[in-house]
This record gives C-alpha cells, structure tokens and sequence, in this order.
C-alpha cells in the first residue's frame, strides 16, 4: 500500500506544555486510521497541526510526498483533506442542502462576474453541485432533512452532516474528531456503516475516537498517543495487548 | 406558474413607483415629497451595499458613512473640477471608492469577530477629520458645487435616474447572495472556521464581499451628490454609518426587501415628523428597540416567519379537517 500521508517529528508546544512531541506515523491510501489515547492526549492538537488551524514549531507533514507544513487550512481542504470537528461544527442556521453547497464550493470556481451575468460556468457548476448534493445526501442517508436547518436536526444526523460536508469536497483523505461523541450507543452503527462506506468509496479516513470496542472492529492500523508522545501503533490486536497502552488508557484489552 | 406570479407582482410595484411622480407632480408639497423619496432611494442603495458586507457576509463596516462621502465628492470633483459628463464621472466615483474600499479592507479584513467594526469605525472618524481639515479637498464649510445637465434640472427626472440605480442594485445583490460565491459569503458569516476548513479562503471571500459593498455606496454617495446638487464635509459623518446599520437592522440584515422597506419607511418617517426636532430620535430609539426584541430579523425577516408560521398552521388545520 502507499503512503499518502507522512508525518514527522511533529512537535507543538503550548507555553510550558508540549501537546505533541515528535510524532511520527504513516497512513496509506484506502485504510482507516485510529487515534486513541485519554483526554489531554494531544490527539486533537494532532488534527490541528495537519489541518492547518495551528502551526506545528517542528516537524514535517506531506501529503503524497507534498510538503504541506504550515498550510493554510483552506489550502490543506483544496490539496485533499478536509475534517470534522469534536464540537460539531456546521452551518447550523443554513439548510442542510446549503450546508453541501459551501461543501461543495472548493470544486468549483465561478466568481464574482460569473454571478453577475450568469455565464455558462455558473450555470455548468450550478448543476454540478445540485448533483453532487443530491448524491451525497443519499450517500450519507441524509435526503429526508435536505430543507432543514442544519442546527435542527437530531445529534447523530448533525455527526453524519458534517461527515457530508467534508466529503462533497472530494478528499483524499478525511480526518473525523469523534464522530460517534454524544451519540447514543445503539445509534453508532450508521456512523460505524457510514464510515466503512467512505472506505470502500476510495477516501481514506483518520479517526479519533474513544469508543474501543468499535475502533478494534473498523480500524486497520491504531496509533496510540499519551501526554503528546506517541505510545503505540500497529494492527489494532498489538496495540490493544501493548503494556503501555493498557496502563495509560485502557485498563485491560477488551478484544 | 407560482414564480410568474412573483415576477408579475415585481413587475407591478415597479409600475406603481414609477406612476408616483405623476401624482405627486401637480402640487408643490408634492414636488417635495418626491425629493424625499428620491433621497430615500439613494440611502436605501447604500443600506444595500452594507447588506451585503454585514447581512450576507457578517463583517459589520463601520465605514460606510465615509466610503458614501468619498463615493460623493469624487463624482462631485470630477464632474466640477475636472469636468468630466455624470455618466462616465458616476462609474468612476464608484471604482474610487471600491479601491480605496480594497485598501481598507487589505489590512482590517485580516482579523476575525469585532475588530473590523472598531478598525473600520476608524477609519471613518479619520475619513472626517481629514475632509472638515482638508478644504482644498472638501470645500469646508462653504462645500463643494455639483453642476448638474439641465434634463436632470426637474425633481422627477432625478426621481426616475435613481429608481433605476436602485432596481440595478437590487438586481446586482439577487445574482450574487443567489450564487455560488454567494453561499461562500453566507458561510463566512454563519462559520468562518468551518468555511476555511472546507476550503474556502475567506480571506480573500470578505475582501471581495467588501469592496462590491464599497462600489455600491459609492455609487450610492455619486447619486447623493447629483441630488443634492452641493456637498459639505458633514456628508462623510459617521453617523450616517449609524443610520445605515439602523435602517438594515430594522428591514431586516440578509434579506433583498429588507434594506428598501427599513431605508425608505424609517427615512420617509423621519422627515415626516421633523416637526419635532431633536425628539424625533428619541423614537427612532424606541422603534429600534422593539424591532431589536421583538422582530430580531426585522421588519422583513418577522413578515417572512410569520408567513412560514401562518402557512403551517394552515396546512396543520386542513390535514386536520381532513
């Protein structure tokens, strides 16, 4: 399998605090990723510094051999990996076909005068977006709220929203911050059914998420973090027996 | 068939406006009440103009008093001084400002949440110091004369120049918050972080919002002089910043009809009531505050949820009846 993304020696420090120390990990193309550790870990600091919102003071992140360190985040989504967020973060008071809309947008390219007088690109892209929003929407199961606001609708539609939101896009590869996180359990397995359907889509997915039992099942590769310092990583079996994955976060493995 | 009955219903306001000079015409007091409503449609462009900055795009200016002032003593400069004909003086007054707009907006638009409404707010105070101190450029107190063709020497030919202006900027913001840069406006406005998290610059997204919000009020300021026939530095006051903001609050930010009603009926009823001097802002106040608690959308906004409102409670009864 290829790498898509490489991360190197990626260090943040935060004052006296270092929330990630020199962490090094690969993701190949087409797998599911899984970032466990407790709260305070660093694993969202990690989404963080890929995804551009904060700038790393050290280290190195490429994307297909692309050095994308200290990018911007709208040029990380426009290179090929857009995220969800631990807080869901949408639209909220937009519809959720609006929501998809501005999903959508980095894929096309009318600007100010196609708006104004209406030019065939506008019009080829209006289109274009109307089918992409409609696919995704089936795609996601989410066709039944189209018209609602996005704020409205129940907490494990908003998780799969903002899945939506980041796939119309088309990413290579996308990061997911707790997507079954306030969800009731026996609501997890769409999102668990949704992200295997990304997978098989061709989009390659991170994942952070606190849920071991579901990780040990969807997940093709684990990296362990604990105070910033990556602790583990392999095969989910390894990482779930590994001694200072058990001390410091699990307690015992449940596989 | 529904959005023929739209259009046609379009179609006829504008016949309607458009048939008021004719009865106002006959009666003096009527010539002046179209010079009202002339002055109206000019505020309420520029209310239109800082819609689409605030209202779609969420980035309150606190310019737009002074970029009205600037829009009006271009065109009044050059039509005067440099002695170019209104049409092309018009267009180029609108640039000016859309420039200068931009170079405000270079730096200001940088930051993220109030501050560009305190950088912006500045700017303006800046904008009308330099204009009562600069008399060379503003005339001062003695103003600056804007010569105006002989056909646009009647009232109600100046009524119709302006309609016409404002059915295009209405026009002008309808293509854009219904395209696709318009949803990047309105997302910048619901979510900055999440905009640039999917991709969207919105950096560069505020700057353009802004300086077509800029064009338009300066357009808006060259209609003003033309109107007005003479300017003073009183004209780039940020109050009128504060007027506009109130007007747009009060129709309702974010939508098309909300800027004309709020700009035409509040300045309509202020000129109404100038009877009563200084006290005629205490009820400016007092609207603003009902408005504020009541119709959070504005007048616009609560007309429309209390149509979606009326509409299910319609739909509800009859699937009851049935």
């Amino acid at each position: 399998m290829t790498t898509l993304l490489a991360v190197e020696a990626l260090t943040k420090r935060f004052g006296g605090l270092v929330a990630v120390n020199k962490v090094d990990f690969e993701i190949s193309s087409g797998s599911i990723t899984a970032i466990i550790g407790p709260n305070g870990a660093g694993k969202t600091t990690l989404f963080n510094l890929i995804g551009g919102s904060i700038r790393p003071d050290e280290g190195k992140v490429t994307l297909e051999g692309r050095d994308i360190t200290g990018w911007k985040p709208f040029s990380v989504a426009r290179g090929g990996i857009t995220r969800t967020f631990q807080t869901t973060a949408l639209f909220e008071e937009l519809p959720v076909w609006v929501n998809l809309v501005i999903g959508h947008r980095m894929r096309t390219r009318s600007g100010l005068f196609d708006a104004l007088l209406y030019t065939p690109r506008a019009r080829r892209e209006k289109k274009e977006t109307t089918r992409e929003v409609m696919e995704v929407l089936g795609f996601t199961g989410l066709a039944e709220y189209a018209d609602m606001p996005a704020g409205t609708l129940p907490q494990e539609a908003q998780k799969r929203l903002a899945i939506a939101v980041a796939l119309i896009g088309k990413p290579k590869l996308v990061l997911l911050d707790e997507p079954t996180g306030g969800v009731g359990l026996e609501e997890t397995d769409g999102i668990i059914t949704l992200i295997d359907k990304i997978r098989a889509s061709g989009v390659t997915v991170c994942v952070i998420e606190h849920k071991m039992r579901m990780i040990m099942n969807l997940a093709d590769y684990i990296i362990a973090l604990n105070f910033g310092i990556k602790i583990a990583d392999g095969d989910p079996q390894s990482v779930c027996q590994d001694p200072s994955v058990i001390e410091a976060y699990l307690g015992e493995c449940i596989a | 068939m529904k959005k023929y009955g739209k259009w046609a219903f379009y179609l006829l306001l504008i016949v309607i406006v458009a048939l008021i000079p004719l009865y106002l015409n006959r009666s003096k007091s009527g010539k002046y009440t179209i010079q009202v409503l002339t002055m109206a449609m000019i505020w309420a462009i520029a209310t239109l103009s800082l819609n689409l900055i605030l209202g779609y795009t969420g980035q309150a200016s606190l310019a737009h008093g002074a970029f009205l002032g600037i829009g009006a003593y271009a065109f009044g400069i050059f039509v005067e001084r440099v002695g170019i004909n209104i049409w092309p003086a018009l267009i180029l007054a609108s640039l000016i400002t859309a420039f200068l707009g931009m170079l405000v907006g270079l730096p200001s638009l940088r930051t993220k949440g109030p501050y560009f409404a305190i950088v912006t707010l500045c700017f303006n105070v800046i904008v009308f110091k330099v204009f009562e101190n600069w008399t060379w450029l503003s005339g001062g107190l003695r103003g600056q004369k804007v010569t105006m063709p002989s056909y646009l020497e009647a009232r109600w030919a100046r009524y119709y120049v302006v309609l016409g202006f404002l059915i295009l900027a209405i026009l002008i913001e309808r293509q854009i918050v219904k395209s696709l840069l318009g949803s990047s406006f309105i997302a910048i406005r619901s979510n900055e972080n999440l905009s640039e998290a999917v991709g969207i610059n919105s950096f560069r997204t505020k700057l353009l919002s802004f300086t077509v919000s800029c064009f338009m009020v300066g357009l808006a300021g060259g209609l003003f002089a033309m109107e007005k026939g003479s300017l003073d530095y009183t004209i780039t006051n940020y109050m009128y910043s504060f007027y506009l903001l109130i007007y747009l609050l009060i129709g309702g930010a974010a939508t098309l009809a909300g800027p004309v009603v709020g700009t035409v009926g509040l300045y309509f009823l202020l000129d109404k009531i100038k009877g009563i001097g200084e006290w005629r802002y205490f009820i400016f106040g007092l609207i603003l505050i009902v408005v504020i608690i009541y119709f959070p959308r504005g007048i616009v906004g609560g007309a429309k949820q209390f149509w979606e409102w009326a509409k299910k409670k319609y739909y509800r009864t009859g699937e009851v009846l049935e």
